[in-house]
């Protein structure tokens, strides 16, 4: 079953479509990662299904209804804000609290052990701490609640190093335990890539990739040797990005499967694998130019 | 740690695959389960079932209901014979290509080996 579904699903402002045309369909119960550059659309799409905001047009459907003014929907649903705004005088404990309240499946014990690897200050004023303790609050809530589908919009703003390393392992450990459908969005593609099980990509509102994780890891490769032989070589393929130096080439091309690596290798060229995150840069900055034309 | 030149999965197969031919995992053991590799690894669980489930399929694992997985009888004997089938492939064509570049023949190429081996 699908968590969620949208079909030409858009959202205008004006003359902007920050939303334009979408149509996924997120499987349940798998790690989606929704990526794109700043302003591509993630957060607007996030709003659109937790019914925050409203379509211009198309239609959606979450957890298998409309989520709009859909309270059952809503409570199955945990949105975990970039920018979340809390009433004055709020502290984590009151916040969790009230989650308490919000989330059917909301499990005290974790939020107690998650607050305590975060070394959160629960009792200090929300408007008092720091940005990495800001998106603490919201990784123990999105963790806790537990809801059978949980959004985290750039979830480790200001965190350092080993506060992500946590949020990823509590995150992992929790998910296998609990299977639920969780989508992340981030551009720090490569802390997540390995997280993901599909991947949704933005830009300017359009969807640019709907694809498994798996597929994209070997969807590029990079070949390098002489400039001649490079140049020989990706003729005839889909050339992403190409650097040179004095004689030597280095060329990112969209491979199919193992026999454009084969094929190179061949050609005595040298072949090294191209990231997720890095892909993703090439395929974004592939598409700018000829979106300008 | 993993090989990342490969679709995760197969990278996950391949080090179980490694734990068993250097005995970490004798015939009859078990191996650790899905959640295991995926928390110690870091990658979705889902991607490192698969990686298990390669292996099911190729008869090195076997998976009994309830209780696990287990480095299944002649694993080690189908893992070695299919590793030296690739090794001319993954191995030797390469460093053939090195040799080639400095100019050092075959036969140079195997009294350093067999010098190296007797070290």
């Amino acid at each position: 079953m699908n968590a969620l579904e949208t079909r030409e699903l858009s959202k205008h402002y004006r003359d902007v479509a920050a939303i334009d045309d979408v149509s996924i369909s997120l499987e349940e119960n798998r790690v989606h990662g929704l990526l794109g550059r700043n302003g591509a659309g993630k957060t607007t799409l996030m709003k659109l299904l937790t019914a925050q905001i409203f379509a211009t047009s198309g239609s959606m459907r979450v957890l298998g209804e409309d989520p709009v003014e859909n309270a059952g929907v809503l409570s199955q649903t945990c949105f975990i804000q970039e920018s979340q705004k809390y009433p004055d005088g709020f502290r984590p404990l009151d916040v969790m609290r009230i989650s308490q309240g919000l989330y059917p499946a909301w499990d005290q014990e974790l939020a107690r052990d998650l607050v305590a690897d975060f070394r959160l200050p629960e009792k200090r004023a929300i408007r008092k701490l720091s940005r990495g303790q800001l998106s603490a609050v919201g990784i123990i809530i999105g963790l806790a609640s537990r809801a059978p589908l949980t959004f985290f919009d750039e979830p480790y703003l200001g965190l350092d190093a080993v506060a992500r390393r946590l949020f990823f392992d509590r995150l992992l450990a929790d998910y296998a335990e609990h299977p639920r459908t969780i989508v992340l969005s981030t551009h720090h593609i490569d802390e997540v890539s390995n997280l993901l099980e599909h991947v949704v990509l933005l830009d300017e509102g359009k969807v640019m990739l709907d694809e498994e994780a798996d597929a994209l890891q070997s969807a590029a490769i990079e070949v390098s040797g002489r400039l001649t032989e490079v140049d020989e070589f990706t003729t005839t393929a889909e050339v992403l990005h190409t650097a040179r130096i004095g004689a030597l080439a280095t060329a990112t091309i969209v491979a199919d499967g193992e026999q454009t690596a084969a094929a190179a290798r061949a050609a005595g060229l040298d072949v090294a694998p191209v990231s997720l995150q890095n892909y993703i840069v090439h395929r974004t900055t592939a598409a700018a130019p000829a979106a300008a034309r | 740690m993993l090989d990342e030149t490969k679709p995760l999965f197969i990278a996950v197969a391949e080090q179980i695959e490694d734990g068993i031919l250097d005995a970490t995992y004798p015939e009859g053991s078990p191996v650790p389960s899905t959640n295991e590799l995926a928390a110690f690894l870091r990658i979705n669980p889902a991607t490192a079932g698969k990686g298990l489930n390669r292996l099911v399929d190729a008869g090195v694992l076997v998976k009994r209901r309830g209780v696990g997985m287990f480095v299944a009888p002649g694993a080690i004997e189908q893992l070695r014979r299919r590793r030296r089938e690739a090794f001319t492939q993954t191995y030797l064509v390469p460093l053939l290509r090195e040799a080639a570049q400095l100019d050092i023949t075959a036969h140079e190429l195997a009294q350093m080996i067999t010098k190296e081996a007797s070290r």
